[in-house]
């Protein structure tokens, strides 16, 4: 897909949709022109987001879902947050795109073209998590710097794609290989054309994991433009920025990756737990790796009101990062008591779980419902926010809702 | 009609024509790489200087960027949305020394100019206005929307 057909396809569309009417002769609207009436780039529209989604910057643009939209058991589109750290790339041309694997550790750099990797490699499909590392960042004290997510900054959805170890086994990679990082077409706010806003990746451990995809479709469709399209890494369990967007470049490294937010306070964390406010040398900080246990109630949506004597069913999902959920739990009491939620298994590894329980309350007045995740190794969200650091990363502070039972 | 005012009526059709063929693709003609992300209409777009609310304050808020009103906002929007939204800033709440680290570390990082004289007054404002609240381990719940459910799931 050229940049003309995706103004084609999602600006017209939207234009249609907001002008009340379709845009006669619209295909020939030359790129760049918008009709008058139109304002701003409405961003819930550009990227076919719902109106409920919470935008937190628009250069680079950030949107997050709240709870209560996180109900699907696989996340479309228009629920998913978007995690930009730079400009979305503008000339996108499917036909001439190419992914190449280069580095100190590969034994010859080779380029594909997109249809060589569709066609060579076997194509698998799997669920994913991907959580950004900074949500629930909002919650820190003292505050944490960068955009504030609250609870929405995580996604399940089904991506397709090739294994990067099939394609890494066709590449040939040397023995002294310890990280993949990613390079992508994304640009730097400043607009220097030497400056790369974004390139991590994943340890090659990681990498050489089956559900490791070098994805090219997202819930059965090309991958949306905001989310990555045409290809994306995708490594669930991560922090999401391992899962690079819009990449034409992989390179196998014999060091860990060393691109932009690699390095300094960007994702990572203090190796041993500091005071909140702590100054954390360079050197004293490590890169995160699996997600912590969490969980989050997607129904009812926070708020609810309830007839005495009528039970709250509750829904939603726990993930564990590279890890299982185990053990799923609810207080109705701030943690006094816990009962056991039914607990579903993951359609595949590092897909969410998704829980359920029925609440009884025993008499009418205001309730929080908290929920607990406890991952296969015996650790627990924290009711509290957990450990500080400098940057505000892997809050898994249980997620609760507000109830009100009436008389 | 004489040859002559032949030729100069199909100059006037001529010129005519592109009059209005400048009209239909003014913007393409003076954006050419422009596209839905970065481009604004001219006569409807706040961020356009011609637009009334352009630096219109209301209710102690700058319209067009959301800051709040005060010493240095002009210095602040010229020199803190150049790159990114006003949004980054105003979802964030440091101390002066945080808000000075930030800064260097833009410079340093992220091809941010020198401040020069004008960094004092634009970190006082980013001080003042947004400075941290304590919050402490854990926040009641907050802006709860009450609503009836009175089916059952």
């Amino acid at each position: 897909m050229q940049r003309r057909n995706f103004v084609k396809k999602t600006t017209l569309t939207s234009l249609a949709t907001l002008l009340g009417s379709p845009i006669v002769f619209g295909q020939q609207l030359p790129i760049g022109y918008q009709p008058l009436g139109i304002q701003e780039p409405d961003p819930f529209k550009m990227f076919n987001k719902d109106a409920q989604m919470v935008l937190l910057n628009d250069k680079p643009w950030n949107m997050e879902a709240q709870a209560h939209l996180l109900n699907d058991k696989v996340t479309p589109n228009k629920f998913m947050f978007i995690r930009n750290n730079g400009n979305i790339p503008k000339e996108i041309d499917v036909d001439s795109w190419t992914l190449t694997f280069d580095g100190e550790s590969v034994t010859q750099e080779k380029t594909f073209t997109l249809k060589e990797l569709k066609t060579k490699f076997k194509q698998y499909t799997y669920q994913l998590t991907l959580e950004c590392g900074g949500n629930g960042r909002s919650e820190f004290d003292p505050p944490a710097k960068g955009n504030q997510w609250t609870v929405g900054a995580v996604s399940c959805a089904k991506w397709t794609g090739v294994r990067l170890k099939d394609v890494l086994e066709d590449v040939g990679i040397k023995e002294d290989a310890v990280y993949v990082g990613y390079h992508a077409t994304d640009t730097h706010l400043s607009n220097d054309p030497t400056k790369e806003p974004i390139s991590r990746g994943v340890p090659i451990e990681k990498a050489m994991q089956e559900e490791t995809l070098i994805a090219f479709q997202m819930n059965g469709e090309a991958i949306p433009l905001a989310h990555g399209f045409p290809l994306r890494l995708i490594a669930g369990g991560f922090p999401a920025s391992a899962s690079g967007k819009w990449i034409d470049r992989l390179s196998i490294r014999n060091i860990v990756h060393d691109g932009p937010k690699m390095t300094g306070t960007a994702y990572r964390v203090p190796c041993t737990p500091v005071a909140p406010g702590e100054k954390v040398a360079d050197e004293d900080m490590c890169i995160i790796e699996s997600m912590p246990v969490k969980s989050l109630i997607t129904y009812p949506k926070t708020g609810a009101i309830l007839q005495k004597g009528k039970k709250l069913n509750v829904k939603g999902h726990a993930w564990a990062g590279e890890l299982r959920v185990t053990q799923m739990e609810y207080s109705i009491d701030f943690g006094s008591t816990w009962k056991a939620c039914q607990l579903q298994q993951p359609v595949n590894r590092l897909a969410w779980q998704h829980f359920s329980a029925t609440i009884d309350f025993p008499k009418e007045g205001y309730y929080e419902v908290w929920a607990r995740a406890t991952d296969e190794r015996g650790k627990a969200q924290p009711m509290l926010l957990p450990g500080w650091n400098p940057k505000g990363y892997l809050n898994n502070a249980c997620h609760r809702i507000a109830v009100k039972i009436s008389s | 009609m004489s040859p002559s005012r032949k030729k100069t009526a199909l100059v006037v059709i001529v010129v005519l024509i592109l009059v209005m063929l400048f009209f239909v693709f003014k913007n393409s003609f003076f954006r050419p790489h422009a596209d839905t992300e970065d481009y604004k209409s001219p006569t409807t777009s706040i961020n356009d200087p011609s637009h009334p609310d352009f630096d219109t304050v209301e209710n102690g808020i700058h319209l067009r960027t959301g800051f709040v009103e005060g010493d240095g906002l002009q210095l602040v929007i010229n020199n803190c949305t150049t790159c990114h939204s006003a949004k980054l800033v105003t979802q964030n709440r440091m101390s002066k020394e945080q808000w000075k680290a930030t800064i260097r570390w833009m410079q340093e990082t992220q091809n941010l100019w020198d401040l020069g004289e004008n960094e004092g007054e634009i970190v006082d404002y980013l001080a003042t206005h947004y400075a941290p609240t304590q919050k402490g381990r854990r926040q009641n719940l907050a802006d709860v929307e009450w609503y009836t459910l009175d089916t059952e799931y």
